[in-house]
């Protein structure tokens, strides 16, 4: 692998910058007579717009201009859209109510902007905000999901009647009653995954910078996926056409799923750029973020799971209504359908499986994707549900689930899912040695006679990663294809560009994908530079989510690096007069294998760009592009194991042990991987025992602010044990699957599993608060 | 934030002077309550006079039965201080406990007891040990100055300058954390003096702030130990309750975290 090819830990390239304050994120940047922006935002969960007066802010100083909801309109700005179609059982496309990126008529959730002020500094925008009067009519909210469904329950849309967006099913209904009807036992649980708020490190932010004479516009903002943002900007809002629109995410501080989306800031500071006439700024403060930021999970479930006498699962029933919020934010409608129920299956060989998933509006801060999306709600569900059936059955948790595996591959689900790979016994063997679980019993009753409640928890979670192929997807409802594109462009001296789709905002591509071209050529990583985040320098990519950098976006490199390296091989033969079948690459020289002959690959890169000599009809240059479309999702799958203590006097959980078994097919930096593993999980931790966005009735935020809304710090996690169980995913040639939302995706259910252990009770709601905690253990 | 002009003053008259000069001034003794609430755009001072460099205000002192902190010393500088470890361990204790690092290297004691927030974590030592708060103007024993959340016996422009604790036979602090802040979700002083006094003052639990109770205070009177505590009944009315903590929740929390400061106390 070499020290700095495949599978080296190489530290990461990135951080000198990160490190010393050197990082350039949008804030950083300043235009010349740049605006800024101060969005007006209902306090209100629902209302009616009846009026803005703005002439007593217009008069105040440095201020440009103030922006509403109606002159979008007027200017015909498209509204928000949803980018993944989802058909209801009854056949009906999903009902979705208009989403205008400023709010002429009727606010539905706190945090809506209903207008803009423009002024020449951040605090001038902001003072002149307080002079714009809102004159609001009040409406009746909803913000609970049982609530919203009820008859005579607030409405938000009329499009929607019922506040119901879909209703839709997977699986065979008929064959999964069938298993019910014939089953030895039966396992009810009801849970709910609860809302978060992403918080990713750097709020979102945008700079639009619109010039007149070219009629072109260029937007700097915090992405995941710039090329996306480019594409649905131009192609919905009418705004800017997309030769006419540079969209440019510099680097970008943690995205979790919640900067894929387009939002409506962007779109305002775009327009409103060209209606002043100077670029516009806005970046987004902790407050907005909570408000504002797509929100994630938000489910309530009912299963039932159906046993045979051997304690074999014969079939799965699952109702879940998932919250929306006020609006369908881009992909929210696929998460808590294919990217959720598609994975019902687990771990486990299920013979029926049937899921009924229904979509509601309710005046709270639209729900998308967050970490994990989807996943971590069937994971959750499956392990909880497992759990509660060891107990139920009264066998080992371990060994039923072990009872249930798949073990033979291909597997195709009940549930679309085709999995390709896996070893689930070994990542189970793993952990449970990891952890050592046969001296759990033990440990549970030294921990006793300290008045301490200890428990452990299993969770063997798998997951669908890449979100491609583009085919599968776009069958499913996906509005756009799911591939990824790399560009390899070899300097006259011999360093090297790659230009690629997939955005970095923490994962460490410049380094991971460095360590693919020094793995392949031999060349060091310092001459190797990763171009990404700026369509006007990169084709066109989809970007970062869903794990899919290294799977899909890695291996689009590798596809144009076999173009380059096959190119360069002609050339090499041709200078050191071989047959190209015997040229091979080794230490950054390609040789004629067997001799001493070899000439070193810069020389190369300069024969190509000379084209002095190079072979009859080649063309100059060593430059090739690919876009990789890959056959499957691949399925990262792992055990996870919690062991951790209660203190029954205050409900409080202190970790003892956390161990993680993770199958990530082939790993290109360990210790990036790790890096991933332990955010995730401590995402995962923070779910299970901290983070809840909460709304009171009225529809109000009641964690708006750090002060409230509980993030995990590091004090909070415990130091983890991970490990790897590897099969290569056969999928792509790298024999990759993706690390970045298993933590996320595995943690929650071990923890609340050991919890529930440690209580000796199975009815506890995350987050699992010590008041909770205490709660349960003193409930009658 | 608005626009406010910031002072800072080399000596508590200086300081004094200032705010009687100014139209809605504020004294800033760390800023971590109050330059929060200014980025909000809650409060508008016209003025900030910051006490935080005035060197009259700032040190750790032991001398007969008495450890005095001044009033702008930052909660590390207790939490280290060798003279606070020594006189009551449980002071310095507390002040190790105050927020995360970043507030410890700022807030103060005469900023905490000032802002008097209900769930801050000086005010239940002031008032278990029976201190005094010593300003520009008098000394007020802690039994006068709490007035309940947010409010206390300070008049205006009036300025805390030290804090007097006297040294106890014995103290302890128990706190429980709010997931989110840090501040106490419930936090329990105890307090024997040399007398043979028992005092206990409780905060982030009561609705009126730091509070004393005095049924624990009998239960150790008669046997200082954990054990004394468990028949206490700790009623859960009059006592805050939000999403990290109902009221019945706190009512236990008082109870166990009373019975973990007597333990840590010896």
């Amino acid at each position: 692998m070499g020290v700095e090819g495949i599978g080296a830990r190489v530290v990461r390239k990135e951080d000198k910058r990160f490190i010393t304050g050197k990082g350039r994120y949008v804030d950083d940047i300043k235009l010349l007579g740049m605006t800024h922006a101060h969005f007006i935002r209902s306090p209100h969960a629902h209302a009616k717009v009846k009026g803005i007066d703005s002439s007593a802010a217009l008069k105040m100083p440095g201020v440009v201009a103030v922006l509403t909801g109606q002159q979008l309109v007027d200017d015909k700005v498209g509204n928000l859209i949803c980018g993944w179609a989802i058909t209801s059982k009854d056949g009906s496309p999903m009902k979705m109510g208009a989403w205008p990126a400023m709010a002429p008529e009727t606010v539905r959730f706190v945090g809506q902007a209903v207008a803009v002020v423009i002024a020449d500094s951040k605090n001038l925008a902001r003072d002149a905000a307080e002079a714009v009067v809102v004159d609001y009519e009040e409406l009746p909210a909803v913000a609970d999901v049982h609530a919203a469904i009820k008859a005579g329950a607030p409405q938000l849309h009329p499009e929607a009647p019922g506040n119901q967006v879909y209703d839709w099913v997977i699986g065979d209904e008929g064959a999964t009653d069938a298993a019910f009807a014939k089953a030895a036992n039966v396992v009810k649980l009801d849970v709910t995954n609860n809302r978060l708020a992403p918080n990713a490190m750097e709020p979102r932010a945008a700079i639009a910078d619109y010039d007149a004479a070219e009629e072109h516009f260029t937007l700097y903002t915090t992405s995941q996926n710039p090329h996306v943002a480019r594409l649905v900007l131009s192609a919905f809002y009418n705004i800017a056409p997309e030769h006419k629109l540079r969209v440019i995410a510099p680097d970008v501080g943690g995205g979790f799923g919640s900067k894929i989306f387009i939002y409506p800031e962007e779109m305002v500071a775009l327009w409103a750029s060209k209606k002043v006439g100077r670029p516009v700024k806005w970046t987004g403060d902790r407050t907005e973020a909570f408000l504002t930021d797509a929100h994630g999970r938000d489910h309530v479930t009912h299963a039932e799971m159906a046993f045979d006498a051997n304690n074999k699962i014969t079939g799965f029933k699952v109702k879940t209504y998932a919250n929306f919020g006020a609006y369908m934010s881009l992909f929210s409608s696929s998460v808590p359908t294919y990217l959720y129920a598609t994975l019902l299956s687990g771990q486990y060989n299920i013979p029926a499986i049937h899921a009924e998933v229904i979509g509601v509006y309710t005046n709270t801060t639209p729900v998308d994707a967050y970490r994990g999306a989807g996943r971590p709600e069937a994971s959750y569900l499956i392990e909880r549900l497992m759990e509660t059936a060891a107990r139920q059955l009264k066998v080992d948790p371990a060994a039923l689930r072990r009872a249930n595996f798949i073990t033979q591959f291909p597997h195709q689900t009940p549930v679309i899912m085709a999995y390709d790979t896996g070893d689930f016994n070994a990542s189970l063997d793993a952990a449970m040695k990891a952890i050592d679980y046969a001296g759990f019993a033990a440990r549970k009753a030294q921990a006793k006679s300290q008045g301490k409640l200890r428990g452990i928890g299993v969770s063997c979670y798998i997951e669908a990663c890449g979100i491609a192929p583009s085919k599968a997807v776009g069958s499913l409802g996906a509005g756009v294809g799911l591939w990824e594109s790399a560009e390899v462009r070899v300097n006259p001296v011999g360093t090297i560009e790659i230009l690629t789709g997939s955005h970095s905002h923490g994962q460490g591509h410049e380094t991971t994908f460095c360590q693919l071209v020094a793995d392949r050529l031999g060349v060091p990583i310092s001459q190797v530079s990763i171009v990404h985040g700026d369509t006007d320098k990169v084709q066109f990519g989809m970007g970062t989510y869903g794990s899919r950098s290294a799977a899909v976006g890695l291996t689009a490199i590798l596809k144009a690096m076999e173009k380059v390296e096959s190119k360069a091989k002609k050339i090499a033969a041709h200078a050191l007069e071989a047959s190209e079948a015997d040229i091979v690459i080794e230490n950054g020289e390609f040789k004629v294998t067997g001799t001493d002959k070899a000439i070193a690959f810069p020389m190369v890169a300069l024969a190509a760009y000379t084209a002095h000599n190079l072979p009859d009809g080649m063309e100059p240059g060593l430059k090739e592009s690919a876009f990789y479309d890959p056959t499957n999702f691949t399925f990262p799958a792992g055990t996870y194991i919690c062991e951790l203590e209660v203190d029954p006097g205050t409900g409080k959980t202190s970790f003892v042990n956390f161990v993680a078994a993770d199958d990530f097919g082939r790993l290109i930096n360990p210790m990036i991987v790790e890096g991933q593993v332990h955010g995730g999980l401590v995402q995962g931790i923070g779910q299970a025992l901290l983070e809840h966005a909460i709304y009171d009735v009225n529809g109000q935020p009641v964690t708006a602010s750090f002060m409230d809304y509980a993030m995990p710090r590091a004090d909070d996690v415990p130091s983890f044990n991970l490990s790897h169980t590897t099969t290569l995913c056969p999928g792509n040639p790298l024999g990759i699957k993706g690390c970045g939302e298993a933590g996320a995706i595995g943690a929650s259910a071990a923890v609340i599993n050991a919890i529930t252990d440690a209580i000796g009770k199975n009815n506890l709601e995350m987050p699992a608060t010590p008041d909770r905690v205490w709660r349960t253990i003193n409930a009658a | 934030m608005y626009q406010t002009t910031y002072h800072r003053a080399s000596s508590v008259d200086e300081a004094a002077s200032l705010f009687g000069k100014s139209s809605e001034a504020k004294f800033l003794s760390g800023g971590q309550t109050l330059l929060p609430v200014m980025k909000q755009r809650l409060a508008s001072p016209s003025d900030v006079i910051d006490l935080g460099k005035i060197k009259e205000l700032i040190g750790v002192e032991a001398a007969g039965d008495t450890l005095t902190i001044k009033a702008a010393t930052p909660h590390y500088d207790v939490a280290t201080s060798d003279v606070a470890k020594k006189a009551i361990p449980a002071v310095a204790y507390l002040a190790s406990l105050i927020g995360d690092p970043a507030v410890r290297y700022r807030g103060t004691i005469g900023g905490s007891l000032a802002n008097n927030d209900p769930a801050a974590d000086y005010p239940a030592a002031t008032l278990a040990l029976g201190a005094t708060i010593k300003t520009n103007k008098r000394s007020i024993a802690a039994d006068d100055y709490f007035k309940g959340l947010f409010s206390t016996a300070l008049e205006d422009g009036e300025i805390i300058t030290a804090v007097s604790f006297p040294i106890p036979a014995k103290a302890g602090y128990a706190k429980f954390p709010h997931p989110a802040s840090r501040f106490a979700l419930t936090g329990v002083f105890v307090a024997q003096t040399k007398s043979g006094d028992v005092r206990v003052a409780v905060t982030g639990a009561s609705q009126s702030g730091v509070m004393r109770v005095g049924a624990i205070e009998a239960a150790l009177k008669a046997n200082w130990s954990p054990l004394a505590i468990d028949s206490v009944n700790i009623p859960a009315s009059g006592l805050l309750s939000d999403i990290h903590g109902s009221s019945d929740y706190r009512a236990n929390l008082i109870k166990v975290m009373a019975q973990r400061a007597v333990a840590a106390a010896g």
